[in-house]
């Protein structure tokens, strides 16, 4: 008896850091923005994906009533690896942030995963597009959120194909993003019957066109394939409806987010094809989320910074969920649970941190069709989850067991 | 038919699109070697006026319909303005001091300028459409050329060759020009140096605005457009001979050439091509191709 006692005594001693340990340290959450505040990529990011993290940390404590206080930082990454890396340490080292999130541009979000690896904290990344981060790179810290270049080529370049364009020419920016983009593009066009007739690499970033469009155009292919982004993408839209080039030819545009669309106009993007993970008119609820994003930013959302709501969102509930902050409990929380919000349908975090979700087909109207501010889409199609993005048993991620 | 193993109607194509573009360097080059010829400044803000020239454009038509042809006066007008202030207030101070002092104001008015405008329009850029009066292509056999470009290149020469006249055969010109070389006695004689300067650098400004303005139909109109430019533009200006002025407006036109045919040989190397000649100059000829040493 005396035994039991003294057994239950330290049962109890030994329970009680336990459970302290379990809880949230400091009992403060710190979720990190890090994206590009004011380079290439800080309208398709940038201030928006600091608003709509702000907007999803507010909507958690008026909902869910967490016990644990949550705060957020953020920082300009400048598009460069090196500072990214640096601000990243600095936060999980000295200032107990629990995510660094956003993390537009691959070299910053490989940088980025690798010290939270380090540092045992969780990189939620959103702006970024290349595929590598749920292949080669992969680790077990890391989400891949919104979107990637495979979803992208593969959402813009089977419809087209289908729909019978069957002879392509590729723009490409002449860097790793873009021969990514390019060779995930033309893998799916060759599957679909398609034939690629060559393609021309161009500087990066440049600002005319007009040779290689001159190239594409005698090519006579049917589509060209726009496998860059930013200035490079709208720049080539624009100059090619100069050159005649459209509507002869079909442009399409491998990595386009509504803010181009938006600064380019309707009429020089009008019929172009894009594949998306979200479009702020799509049903009632992206059109709330999206209207009250738009009085504090004045701009309707991009895919990026209503990812990052849902992303900040759903790290946050996983938090609650297992009353923890603690990297591996979180995560294992979050690829068990699946993800259903404004943002993503059929959501679910597979083994390499790919977040699937259905993705969208979108055609962008022509000016006459358009009633009203940010009327630009049509949807298409619906790209179901899991065709959506690389088949897991296709991915070279080390994560997978196959 | 070819030549060197290129189809001749794609060589055709690619050499008048590197007029054009060959155009642009040459305008620009043109008011940054007046500047420093005539004032001893390295004017790394230049790039900042030529963005500033297609904003006043798109200002100018967004929120007060204001057209192309309007704009295509007035935006040089108020940009050379400002210019004028930014001599009047700052640049004046340093004329006595070292170069690097100049370069180093003008790069941070840059580095003011692009942020404010990033700030306030985002990174995306805005569309300014063609005007009415020069859509269309003219159809040339080996390439359609859009109306508009055909006009760039008989904008930017006709400007480039006037300044060169107004500098090197007018009588405005010459004062000008004695002005830099002796400062003194040209005042001597009766003649308002500080004010010949300060119009010079209105001048100057007022060029790249009208390069921008020039631009925003083909290119988007972005914060960023001139600091993309500027590098190349200063080394067409370093090849072509500091101060140089028909050597930055040839050196201009012919570069832009060679950039068009490295399109077509090896499209990567396009936009180190200037650069490689400018070391190859800067070995053999350091004054630059029409420079006097």
């Amino acid at each position: 008896m005396k035994q039991k006692k003294l057994a239950a005594a330290i049962a109890l001693m030994t329970a009680i850091p336990f459970a302290a340990q379990a809880q949230v340290s400091n009992n403060v959450v710190k979720v990190g923005v890090l994206t590009d505040m004011s380079g290439t990529y800080s309208d398709l990011s940038g201030q928006g994906a600091v608003v709509a993290t702000k907007m999803a940390i507010d909507d958690f404590i008026a909902n869910e009533k967490p016990n644990f206080k949550i705060e957020m930082v953020q920082a300009d990454h400048q598009n460069k690896a090196d500072i990214a890396s640096n601000k990243a340490r600095e936060w999980f080292e000295r200032d107990g942030v629990d995510v660094a999130t956003e993390l537009v541009t691959t070299s910053v979000a490989l940088a980025v995963m690798k010290v939270a690896k380090e540092k045992d904290r969780i990189a939620l990344v959103n702006g970024t597009a290349s595929a590598t981060i749920t292949n080669k790179e992969c680790n077990d810290v890391t989400i891949h959120y919104t979107y990637d270049t495979y979803a992208l080529a593969n959402g813009t370049a089977s419809a087209l194909t289908k729909q019978g364009g069957k002879t392509w020419f590729f723009l490409t920016a002449d860097y790793a993003f873009g021969k990514s983009l390019e060779s995930e593009a033309a893998k799916v066009v060759t599957a679909n019957g398609g034939k690629v007739l060559g393609s021309v690499n161009h500087p990066f970033p440049g600002t005319d066109f007009s040779s290689f469009l001159l190239k594409a155009q005698q090519s006579g292919a049917q589509v060209v394939g726009l496998a860059n982004a930013g200035s490079d993408t709208t720049n080539a839209i624009k100059q090619a409806a100069e050159f005649g080039i459209t509507p002869k030819q079909t442009l399409a545009g491998l990595l386009m987010f509504i803010t181009d669309v938006h600064s380019l106009g309707l009429k020089a993007t009008q019929g172009m094809y894009l594949t998306t993970g979200f479009y702020w008119d799509r049903n009632d609820d992206t059109r709330a989320w999206s209207r009250r994003f738009f009085e504090k930013q004045r701009k309707m959302p991009t895919m990026v910074q209503a990812g990052q709501y849902s992303s900040v969102y759903n790290y946050l509930k996983a938090v609650k969920a297992v009353n923890s902050d603690d990297t591996k409990k979180v995560m294992d929380y979050m690829k068990k649970t699946p993800i259903n919000d404004f943002f993503a349908k059929n959501g679910r975090i597979q083994a390499n941190g790919r977040m699937i979700h259905d993705m969208y087909l979108a055609q962008v109207k022509k000016p006459e069709e358009a009633k009203y501010p940010w009327d630009y889409y049509t949807i298409k199609a619906t790209i179901p989850a899991d065709q959506a993005f690389t088949p897991l048993k296709e991915s070279t991620c080390a994560l997978v067991k196959k | 038919m070819e030549i060197f193993g290129i189809p001749s109607a794609l060589l055709g194509s690619q050499l008048l699109i590197g007029l054009i573009n060959g155009s642009f360097y040459a305008i620009l080059s043109l008011g940054l070697a007046i500047i420093f010829g005539l004032l001893n400044i390295i004017n790394f803000s230049h790039g900042a006026m030529y963005m500033l020239g297609a904003f006043v454009a798109w200002i100018g038509l967004t929120y007060f319909e204001v057209g192309y042809w309007t704009s295509l006066l007035l935006a040089p007008v108020l940009v050379g303005l400002l210019g004028v202030v930014l001599e009047r207030t700052m640049l004046k101070q340093l004329y006595k001091l070292d170069h690097l002092y100049g370069l180093l104001l003008t790069f941070g008015l840059a580095l003011i300028i692009e942020g404010i405008f990033r700030d306030q329009f985002g990174v995306s850029g805005e569309g300014y459409a063609v005007p009415d009066a020069l859509t269309g292509l003219i159809p040339l056999g080996f390439m359609n050329l859009p109306l508009y470009r055909g006009w760039v290149v008989i904008a930017a020469l006709t400007v480039c060759f006037g300044t060169w006249y107004m500098i090197e055969k007018t009588k405005l010109g010459a004062y000008l020009r004695a002005g830099t070389e002796n400062p003194q006695i040209v005042q001597a004689l009766g003649i308002n140096v500080p004010m010949l300067i300060t119009f010079t650098y209105g001048f100057g400004v007022a060029l790249a605005a009208f390069a921008g303005v020039l631009a925003a139909p083909v290119f988007q109109v972005n914060p960023l457009m001139g600091s993309n430019l500027i590098i190349v533009v200063f080394a067409v200006v370093v090849i072509g001979g500091m101060g140089s002025i028909m050597g930055s407006i040839v050196t201009g036109l012919g570069l832009g050439l060679i950039e068009g045919i490295t399109k077509v040989i090896y499209p990567e190397a396009s936009s180190i091509v200037v650069f490689a000649i400018m070391i190859l100059v800067l070995l053999v000829r350091p004054a630059g191709l029409f420079g006097k040493s």
